[in-house]
């Protein structure tokens, strides 16, 4: 299949080791990457935040970016951002945008998957060969799980990957309480919020915390870092990636 | 109607602009709930019996033969010495009772209803499944207040007039009587959200279902 | 006919400004920087939110068809604001019929005045009152009280709150923030006779209210309720509870006075039997209330033989012009929003500043009072008191979708706020990220976070606006590399290749559209 990658622009500058892991697995299942050069951002911050004008040359590159029929899908390592391609885009269309805007849109939004939608819903793969000798807890991020509503599958992946030690989050479906620039105009509150998901991540004695949304493991990651907690956060992607031949710690000594 | 200030005019003038301001496609209900269930008198007795236990009630089942008999022991049991009634319910229920019977009318002013230990009523229609009664002020339910000021509640259920589930027990009533849902004692979650029975309506429900009416 | 349908039409008011109590004085991260130091408070939010999280998913797990309830509810309810004005005609009718007098009510100085009006026409100089969200909208207790009238709340909670002096914290339950220690402290010292021996246990709170408040049901003349629902087809008003309260207010006055929202009024009698099933089971977790009542009219011989209908607007209808904003008219008060929102579980109620916290207040507040009335208006921070995070949307039993009403205020916000720094910065981001060079050059520049960033790569503190971020979270320093410049380099083609080797699939390269090897 011939995929198109959204590296995001979060994964793209902050993040891109969950963006190569994305291309990593998706190399080893056998598809065709395409990484449209002029892709940016996907405008989810501006529209969170309430400016719906300011994206529309976002909405427009991302579907231009992304429209070409011989992309078959649309992938990125990021629930959030899914999440606005499939349910922002088409309202900024609709109010500020033309008719080649809101078709360009409504092309693009059909064919847009995070990550484990992609591998469980379109590829059909649950086990990608992945080897993590770890132990795991997951954190379902708010927009994967009640914007896209993809449940089990990243868990489905998870339970795959050979020398998982995987462990239930407790209160797993709370928000972490990042909710964009809700954590710096509400401090305080993303702050309380953030302190239970700690507590909840460091109780299961987890040495890696992951979800499919680098924002929020920037949050929670941010946060554990700060109490010198021993568990670290990894993007699922980054997870999926390691196999025995190239185990997680070769990847990212690679990487850096 | 006369409006002197026309608040009347103003508000539905308001309501009008808003539509023409902001107008929607016609909306299409679709009620693909369940409607119309039935079940067997023995399951609906028993999700009933289950449901009214849940709450707190106090279940007895018995027959025609043996209705008096039935609310007799109840009241014998609650110590139960003056109980009002409504002017139609059927006196015969209270045949086994040795205590005062007071038949209440409109004249009687509520507090009066205070001094009964406890109040024999029959019942319009029951839900089973959320275990519901409907009073509706027929003549042996009577008026809202009989079955609410005293602390005892002993409520007559025939099974024929139990239904499944809500909409099947509401589709039974008559829209403008005045009617009263009763799902157990009175209750309260207002401390801490967890559910307390006992606030300002009846504290003991005692419900009688004749199995065989 | 109105006016002024036949001419341009007229974006309806909001609710006059300092009228009632839809806005507090402070912003919601101040107010909330504030609550969120209560220990106690959290502990007793905590504690309440979570018990009822539990029973209200048993509850609404029960039924199969709760997704075809819920549908139903929903639809039900944009119907009804379809056709509000027929349905309100219609509703006026039926009472009028039924020997009920029908007031309308532009606003809360309006609804305060009819009512205040009405109490004084029977002599009474004290009401007792059903809990009601329309009545504690609108203020009508403090308006009472300066004009003599002392109105005594009968819900246990309401009664807390008014005993206390406080102010109610949640939609069903406005004593939430308080324990049953401080019940009990509360009850000693307001409640006249109570025995000094009352203990903090559940029932024995509940039956000090009962005693207390029995002497007021028997004696007061005139009862004030809300209305939880209004059916057209019948005229048949509803009020759904729990403790009992609400029957004798309904029952043993001479005068009932009934304040209801215009947007509670449903098309027919049947339609109950969808909101029977989702009210119950979605606010206290029950699958019945104890108690609901419906009355149509006067009904001789049995109840308040005078009752009055107050139709409430108070930005009702500017809600309704607006034509995303106006699902948040649908609510039912339920208050499952509230219950598993993360941030009122740490904020509270208070925080929000109005009859109507939590998520559903955070839409309804601003569009009811609007959000622009003043200088840094307080309502003007509410769609922003949350993180997006969906809890309220999948609870809603009448699907509003809260978080997209939320975005949309958000941007109704931004569009009145004129050019701000935040405006300015979003624009500056929206050119930069919108052309491809300008959006590199600025990744490059992000890297220069690795020079603020320690030996340890982390940043852990932030100048303002992200001051509050870095209090309590590292930022990791930006990486060497872009993905982008990582995959255009010999070791990214080199590491996606030998993945594709790994893989048992074919060979796989990344392209970049329609020529991949150009790019290369």
């Amino acid at each position: 299949m011939r995929i198109g990658l959204f590296a995001t622009c979060l994964g793209d500058t902050l993040f891109p080791d969950a963006v190569k892991a994305t291309a990593i697995v998706l190399s080893r299942l056998g598809h065709e990457l395409v990484f449209p050069p002029e892709q940016t951002c996907c405008g989810q911050m501006h529209v969170n935040t309430g400016y719906q004008r300011e994206p529309v040359p976002l909405v427009r590159n991302f579907a231009e970016q992304f429209g070409d029929s011989a992309i078959d899908a649309v992938v990125m390592p990021s629930g959030s951002c899914a999440g606005s391609v499939r349910h922002q885009h088409e309202i900024i269309a609709e109010r500020y945008g033309d008719r080649a805007l809101r078709s360009g849109v409504a092309r693009v939004k059909a064919k847009t998957y995070e990550l484990s939608e992609l591998l469980v819903d379109v590829l059909g793969t649950v086990d990608v060969g992945a080897y993590f000798p770890h132990r795991v807890t997951y954190h379902p991020t708010c927009h994967s799980l009640r914007m896209l509503h993809v449940g089990e599958k990243p868990l489905q992946l998870l339970r795959a990957v050979e020398g998982i030690d995987l462990v239930e989050l407790p209160e797993a479906d709370a928000c972490c309480g990042f909710g964009g620039t809700f954590a710096v105009k509400n401090a305080d509150t993303s702050t309380a919020m953030l302190q239970d998901k700690i507590t909840h991540v460091t109780a299961t004695g987890a040495a890696v915390c992951t979800a499919g949304d680098s924002s929020c493991l920037m949050h929670i990651g941010g946060g554990l870092s700060r109490i010198k907690s021993g568990t670290r956060t990894l993007h699922l992607a980054q997870i999926l990636a390691a196999t025995r031949t190239t185990p997680y710690d070769a990847l990212t000594e690679a990487a850096r | 109607m006369t409006d002197k200030t026309g608040a009347r005019e103003t508000v539905l003038g308001r309501i009008r602009d808003a539509l023409a301001l902001a107008p929607k496609p016609d909306e299409q209900v679709e009620r693909a709930y369940r409607t119309g269930r039935t079940l067997p008198a023995e399951e609906r007795l028993d999700l009933l019996v289950d449901r009214l236990v849940d709450y707190k009630a106090v279940v007895h089942p018995c027959t025609a033969a043996t209705t008096a008999s039935t609310i007799a022991r109840v009241l014998a049991a609650r110590g139960a010495r003056t109980v009002g009634v409504p002017a139609g319910l059927d006196r015969s229920w209270l045949a086994g009772f040795d205590g005062t019977v007071r038949e209440d009318s409109p004249d009687v002013p509520a507090p009066r209803l205070n001094d009964l230990d406890g109040v024999v009523t029959a019942s319009a229609v029951t839900c089973a499944e959320t275990g519901t009664l409907f009073l509706d002020g027929s003549p042996d339910q009577g008026r809202r207040a009989l079955s609410l000021v005293p602390d005892l509640h002993v409520c007559v259920v025939d099974l024929s007039t139990v239904e499944v589930g809500v909409p099947e027990a509401l589709a039974r009533l008559v829209p403008e009587r005045p009617t009263t849902l009763i799902s157990g004692p009175s209750a309260t979650s207002d401390i801490e959200l967890e559910r307390v029975e006992g606030v300002h309506g009846p504290r003991t429900l005692d419900v009688v279902i004749r199995t065989d009416v | 006919m109105s006016s002024t349908f036949l001419g341009m039409p007229a974006a309806p008011p909001r609710a006059p400004y300092g009228e009632g109590n839809l806005r507090g004085d402070k912003k919601f991260p101040k107010a909330a920087h504030t609550e969120l130091r209560n220990e106690q408070l959290r502990e007793n939010l905590h504690r309440a939110t979570h018990t009822i999280r539990a029973k209200r998913l048993a509850m609404t797990g029960e039924l199969p068809d709760w997704e075809q309830l819920r549908a139903a509810g929903s639809a039900i309810k944009t119907d009804t604001m379809n056709r509000l004005p027929e349905l309100l005609e219609q509703l006026e009718e039926k009472v009028t019929a039924a020997g009920g007098t029908v007031h309308w009510a532009r606003d809360a100085v309006e609804a305060n005045a009819i009512v205040t009006r009405l109490v004084e026409a029977t002599g009474s100089s004290e009401v007792i009152k059903v809990k009601s969200m329309a009545t504690q909208e609108i203020g009508l207790n403090e308006h009472l009280e300066e004009r003599g009238i002392q109105a005594h709340e009968t819900d246990l909670a309401e009664l807390i709150v008014q005993l206390a002096h406080d102010k109610p914290s949640h939609i069903l339950v406005p004593a939430i923030h308080r324990n049953r220690d401080e019940i009990r402290q509360i009850f000693l010292k307001g409640i006249p006779g109570v025995d000094p021996g009352l203990d903090s246990v559940p029932a024995h709170l509940a039956a000090a209210a009962r005693a207390y408040l029995r002497e007021k049901f028997m004696t007061t003349k005139v009862a004030v309720s809300g209305a939880n629902f209004g059916i057209a087809e019948t005229g048949t008003l509803s009020v759904v509870e729990s403790e009992g309260n609400g029957r004798m207010c309904l029952t043993l006055p001479d005068t009932l006075i009934t304040v209801m929202g215009i947007e509670k009024v449903l098309p027919r009698y049947s339609d109950l039997e969808v909101f029977f099933q989702l009210l119950p089971r979605s606010s206290t977790g029950e699958r019945m209330n104890p108690y609901t009542s419906l009355w149509t009219g006067v009904t001789p011989g049995d109840g308040p033989q005078d009752f009055h209908l107050v139709l409430l607007d108070n930005g009702r209808t500017a809600a309704l012009a607006d034509s995303v904003g106006r699902e948040a008219l649908n609510c039912i008060r339920c208050s499952a929003c509230l219950n598993v929102c993360p941030v009122y579980e740490r904020a509270g109620g208070h925080a929000y500043g109005s009859t109507y916290p939590g998520p559903i207040g955070a839409v309804l507040t601003p569009q009811l009072a609007g959000m622009h009335e003043a200088k840094n208006d307080p309502n003007s921070s509410l769609p922003y008191a949350s993180t997006l995070c969906g809890a309220c949307f999948d609870a809603c039993p009448v699907k509003i979708d809260i978080p997209s009403l939320l975005v949309e205020l958000r941007h109704q916000h931004t569009e009145q706020s004129g050019t701000t720094a935040e405006k300015l910065a979003m624009k500056a981001a929206g050119a930069v990220m919108s052309r491809p060079k300008l959006y590199t050059n600025a990744q490059k520049a992000a890297g220069l976070g690795r020079v603020i960033a320690g030996r340890d790569r982390k940043i852990s503190h932030l100048p303002p606006p992200f001051d509050g971020w870095s209090e309590s979270r590292d930022t990791p320093a930006p990486p060497k590399q872009t993905f982008r410049s990582w995959l255009a380099s010999a070791e990214g083609a080199a590491t996606l290749r030998k993945a594709a080797a790994e893989g048992t699939g074919a060979p796989s390269h990344p392209s970049t559209g329609e020529n991949p090897e150009e790019q290369r």
